[in-house]
Order: structure tokens, then C-alpha cells, then sequence
């Protein structure tokens, strides 16, 4: 078997910045100092007069954001998920979304897999916080196949645009000639008919390593990738449950607020059937190596097929 | 337009703040007096604008970071022929355009949805800086209150304007020296402010009395000519400026008269008003 190929979400973004730079003069880059974790670095090379760094002002940023938006730019504005959803939230929500700007707002570095930073640049709450939003857009590709397709996406669709990228260097699992990204359509993986698996993230991984596992105990497990959070593809959420009538979500953010609750918030009113949430159980994060952090909190492959076999009893 | 013609419409400004916030029962007359006549000049004479065609590419922008303080904005903006001076009576009503503080998606002449203190200044900020990057010499106002600076983000805003040398920004402070809860040195002083503008290397130009239109011109003409920095023009004004009882009183910050008051106020505006046009 082929070698699998690692790479970070946020490489994917660094690097179609670039190439739409070179297609669209109005787009431009806004960073807070962290340019080379963010990865507009890339971009910043290439076109260091549309690179606008703005310091450690998180705040500041979404709000020249908007000011650029409403004068004819399409500005990326780039920080940790944590300073970007958290820390400018409100901001985001007046200066952005309320006059639905046509803001993009690339946040790396969210979930527990930041590692050994800690709790406090681990962002497990940031779904919760920009799907509240009336009229975003929340996106969290699976791997940097989808993380490249997803800010072309995210530049074509007119609006305020949400992307969470990952700092860990995670599988390639897209690259297929077939591969599309559809803004709003999940995304089946793997075909099941005893319960689904819905994940996002670098949890899509997680869960389909779960799915091989599953199989071994005789549990046929479906996949589906949901890359686009917020608006939900519903029609695929019900027609897994329809199918399979059980359905496990699977995501690296808290289990409050993120993919559990979208699903859940979908299938209570449309096809009430039992679901698990799987996430972080609303609790902080901590410092550790990302591999075991996603094993202490039971993300990997493993722990979820562990989670799921608890359920499936 | 002339100091008379500046005051006499200062003067029909100020009627339409008084009369949306009484018919809205809400709203924030101190603060929308205060700076009838900032609204005034830029509306009527400072800016380059085209109201029949408010998206206007090249016109210049405006962004009430003070957004509490729409009333103000939107009898300018409704006598410079924005909308019908009409509609004013709507303010905060359901359904009205009118929101109780700017929206840029909904109301013609608006550029940036503002009310929540110390994010308008960021967004104006963005605009110059678009300016800037594109080449185009439209400029950029924003209107921030005193007690407003107590925010962060000002401040934030204010040292990437002064570090990438914006001067196509005008930031203007309405330095009426009351806030919700009392005098602004008195609930966290703000003071010295130019001083803190100049640290963030603004051009600071001071109005002693900016209820007066030939200090504000002399302000912002100065402004015009400044390179290199943006500029910000601290204006010394009088809260509640027009309406005696309302004069100096943070009680009236964000309270609407009742019918007696406002029949008061309209009826000493209306003298004011008739001063004005026998001259």
C-alpha cells in the first residue's frame, strides 16, 4: 500500500491564496501577526502590497475587513480560530455579518490538535459561535485536497465566509480525479446501511479508519463528510437517517453547539432517530503532542470506533 | 454653502432629531445635538457626495462609529435628499427603514452599519486603506464619541491609521464630555486626547467650539491639506446643543422628550430657526 501523504489544511489555504491572487486583483490578505502559522505567508511573498499585516489586533482586522468588503475588495482575514471567532466574535457579528459583507475569514489552527500550545489557543468553539450567525458560511475541509476547493469555493460564493483549517498535518483522503466540492453537499465516503458516521474535519478521517473497524464486528458503517456546517445539506443528513436510523457525529470542537448539534438540531425536527455526539465533552483542551491529545480525547480512529461500539450497545 | 445657510440648515437639522426620537419614543437626542452641525458641514459642504446616486464610486464616505447617534445622521442625510424628510417620523418603528442605529443594507447614503462603539473607526480605517491600495482620492470621515474612546478598538484602529500614514482618514471626536453614566473624566477620563491621537501619529487639529461652522471649516480645511498622517479633529461641543433644558445634561443622552418636551424644544428651535432666517 502506497504511503498516505500528510499534509495541513491550512497549506491548502496558504497556497490557493496565491493562485487566486493571480487571478482577482480586488483580492487581498489580512494577517495578526501570524503570518507563517497561518500560512498567508505564502500569499505575502508573492503579493506584499495586498498583504496587510495589522498586528496583534484581532479586532481591528474583521473591522478593516469590513471596510475593504464595503469598498470592492474580497479580503481573506487570517488568525487562529480562537482570535478569530473568539476574540473578534463581536466584531464578526456587527461590522460583518449584519451588513453581510463579503468578508472571508480563514481560521487555522482550530481544535484540540494545536497540541502543545494548550487550552488556550485551542479552539473548540468556534462552529458554535459562527453557525449562530444569521447568513454564515461555516466550512472545515477534511484535508488540503478539500482546503484548496473550499477557499475557491469560499471566493466565488458571495458573503461572509467561515473556513476552520487545522494546524496538524493530517491524510490526504480527496485526491481523486472525481473529487468536487459543492458549497452546502456533504459528501458520502463510504456506503453503510447500519448506521452513519458524520464527521467533519480531520474527524472525517477518524471516522472512516472507525468505519474499517467496524466492519471487522460485522457493523457496515456509512460515511459522509460534512464540509460545509452551516448551511447544512439536510437532505443528506435525513436520507442517512432514513437509511441507517442511527447516526453518530464525529467533530474536533466541543459537542455543544458544532456538527452534533446542527445534526441533531436537523433530525429532531425531520427524522427524530438516536444520535451520539462525539467531540470534545465540554471541556478545555491541554499541552500535549496533537496524536495523543486526539487519543486522550478519543478522536483518533480508534476512540471513535470505541465511542461508536458503545452506542451500537 | 455659507455660515448662514450652515446654520439655518443646522437648525433644520436639529428639528428632525427631535421630532424621529419623539415620534420613536427612543432614541438619543444629547448626542445627535451635539453634533448637528459636524453632520451638517460634512453632509453640505465638506463632502463630495451624489445623493441620487448614494454607491457613488468615487464619493467620499462617512462611518458614524457614535452610531447611537443616527438620529443626527439621518435628518442630515433625509434634507440632503437622501429620502424624504418625512420618513424621519418612522425612526425604530417595525418595518421602517429607519433602524435605531445605521444600516448600510438598508438605508440610502448609509456606507457602514455602525452602533456597537469602537468597530465604526475600523471599518472607515478600511475604507482609506481601499483608497489607498486603488489609488482613488475619495476621503474617509468617521465620527467618534468621547466617551467611545474608552474602547480598545479605537485605539487598535488608530495606530494601523497612523502606521500606514492614511490621510485620506478624517477621524473626528465629538468632545461633548458626557457619556451614559456622567461626565467621561469623571466615569474613565479619556483626557488628554489629542495627545494620546498625537502618540498614535495623527495630525491633531483642535475646534474650541465645535458648534460653531466657522471653526469647523477652518478644522477641516486644514485637514485637506495635511500629508502623510491622518488627521483627527477633537471638537469641543455642547451636548444637547440647541434645546436649553437638554443643554449639558447626561440625562438626555438616550431618553426622547415627551409631547410637553418636545413641544418645547420644537418651539425654541422654530425661534431660533426664524432668528436665522430674518438675517
Amino acid at each position: 500500500m502506497a504511503e498516505i501523504r500528510k499534509i495541513a489544511t491550512r497549506e491548502g489555504f496558504g497556497k490557493t491564496l496565491v493562485e487566486l491572487g493571480r487571478e482577482h486583483k480586488e483580492l487581498v490578505v489580512l494577517d495578526a501577526d501570524l503570518a507563517a502559522a497561518t500560512k498567508t505567508s505564502v500569499f505575502q511573498k508573492e503579493f506584499p502590497e495586498r498583504h496587510i499585516d495589522c498586528g496583534i489586533a484581532e479586532a481591528n482586522m474583521a473591522g478593516i475587513g469590513a471596510g475593504l468588503a464595503a469598498s470592492g475588495k474580497v479580503p481573506f482575514i487570517s488568525s487562529f480560530a480562537m482570535f478569530a471567532a473568539g476574540r473578534a466574535f463581536e466584531q464578526i457579528r456587527n461590522s460583518i455579518a449584519y451588513p453581510h459583507l463579503n468578508v472571508k475569514i480563514g481560521a487555522t489552527h482550530g481544535g484540540i490538535s494545536v497540541g502543545e500550545d494548550g487550552a488556550t489557543h485551542q479552539c473548540n468553539e468556534d462552529f458554535a459561535l459562527m453557525r449562530s450567525l444569521p447568513g454564515m458560511t461555516v466550512i472545515c475541509p477534511c484535508d488540503e485536497v478539500e482546503a484548496c476547493a473550499a477557499v475557491r469555493a469560499a471566493y466565488e460564493y458571495e458573503g461572509p465566509v467561515y473556513l476552520r483549517f487545522g494546524r496538524l498535518a493530517v491524510p490526504v483522503i480527496n485526491d481523486r480525479p472525481d473529487y468536487t466540492f459543492t458549497l452546502g453537499k456533504g459528501i458520502v465516503m463510504r456506503e453503510g446501511s447500519d448506521l452513519t458516521l458524520i464527521a467533519t474535519g480531520l474527524c472525517v478521517n477518524s471516522a472512516l479508519e472507525a468505519a474499517e473497524m467496524l466492519e471487522k464486528d460485522g457493523i457496515q458503517a456509512q460515511v459522509i463528510n460534512i464540509h460545509t456546517l452551516k448551511p447544512l445539506d439536510e437532505e443528506l443528513v435525513v436520507a442517512a437517517a432514513q437509511k441507517t436510523k442511527k447516526i453518530v457525529t464525529v467533530e474536533e470542537h466541543s459537542v455543544i453547539g458544532g456538527l452534533g448539534s446542527a445534526v441533531c438540531e436537523c433530525l429532531s425536527e425531520k427524522c427524530p432517530v438516536p444520535v451520539r455526539r462525539i467531540g470534545v465533552k465540554d471541556v478545555f483542551g491541554e499541552s500535549g503532542p496533537a496524536a495523543g491529545l486526539l487519543k486522550k480525547y478519543r478522536l483518533d480512529g480508534t476512540g471513535v470506533y470505541e465511542q461508536v461500539k458503545e452506542f451500537w450497545q | 454653502m455659507n455660515k448662514l445657510g450652515l446654520q439655518r440648515t443646522a437648525n433644520k437639522v436639529r428639528k428632525g432629531i427631535l421630532t424621529a426620537v419623539h415620534a420613536a419614543k427612543a432614541g438619543h437626542p444629547g448626542g445627535s445635538l451635539s453634533a448637528a452641525e459636524i453632520f451638517t458641514y460634512l453632509y453640505f459642504e465638506e463632502m463630495r457626495l451624489r445623493p441620487k446616486e448614494p454607491t457613488w464610486e468615487d464619493r467620499d464616505r462617512f462611518v458614524l462609529s457614535k452610531g447611537h447617534t443616527a438620529p443626527g445622521l439621518y435628518a442630515a442625510l433625509a434634507h440632503r435628499g437622501y429620502f424624504p424628510v418625512e420618513d424621519l417620523k418612522t425612526l425604530r418603528q417595525i418595518g421602517s427603514y429607519l433602524q435605531g442605529h445605521p444600516d448600510m443594507k438598508h438605508i440610502p447614503g448609509v456606507d457602514m452599519s455602525s452602533g456597537s462603539l469602537g468597530q465604526g473607526i475600523s471599518a472607515a480605517v478600511g475604507m482609506a486603506l481601499a483608497a489607498k491600495m486603488d489609488g482613488k482620492n475619495y476621503r474617509v470621515y468617521t465620527l467618534l464619541g468621547d466617551g467611545e474612546i474608552q474602547e480598545g478598538q479605537v485605539w487598535e484602529a488608530a495606530m494601523f491609521a497612523g502606521h500606514r500614514r492614511l490621510d485620506q482618514l478624517v477621524v473626528i471626536v465629538d468632545n461633548n464630555g458626557l457619556q451614559i453614566d456622567g461626565a467621561v473624566e469623571d466615569v474613565c477620563t479619556p483626557y488628554p486626547i489629542d495627545k494620546k491621537f498625537e502618540a498614535f501619529n495623527f495630525h491633531v487639529i483642535t475646534v474650541e467650539d465645535g458648534n460653531d461652522f466657522g471653526q469647523l471649516r477652518e478644522a477641516f480645511d486644514e485637514a485637506r491639506g495635511v500629508k502623510g498622517e491622518p488627521v483627527a479633529i477633537i471638537a469641543k461641543t455642547v451636548k444637547g446643543k440647541g434645546v436649553s433644558f437638554m443643554e449639558g445634561a447626561a440625562s438626555w443622552h438616550g431618553k426622547a422628550p415627551n409631547d410637553e418636551e418636545y413641544e418645547a424644544a420644537m418651539a425654541e428651535l422654530e425661534k431660533a430657526g426664524e432668528a436665522l432666517w430674518q438675517k
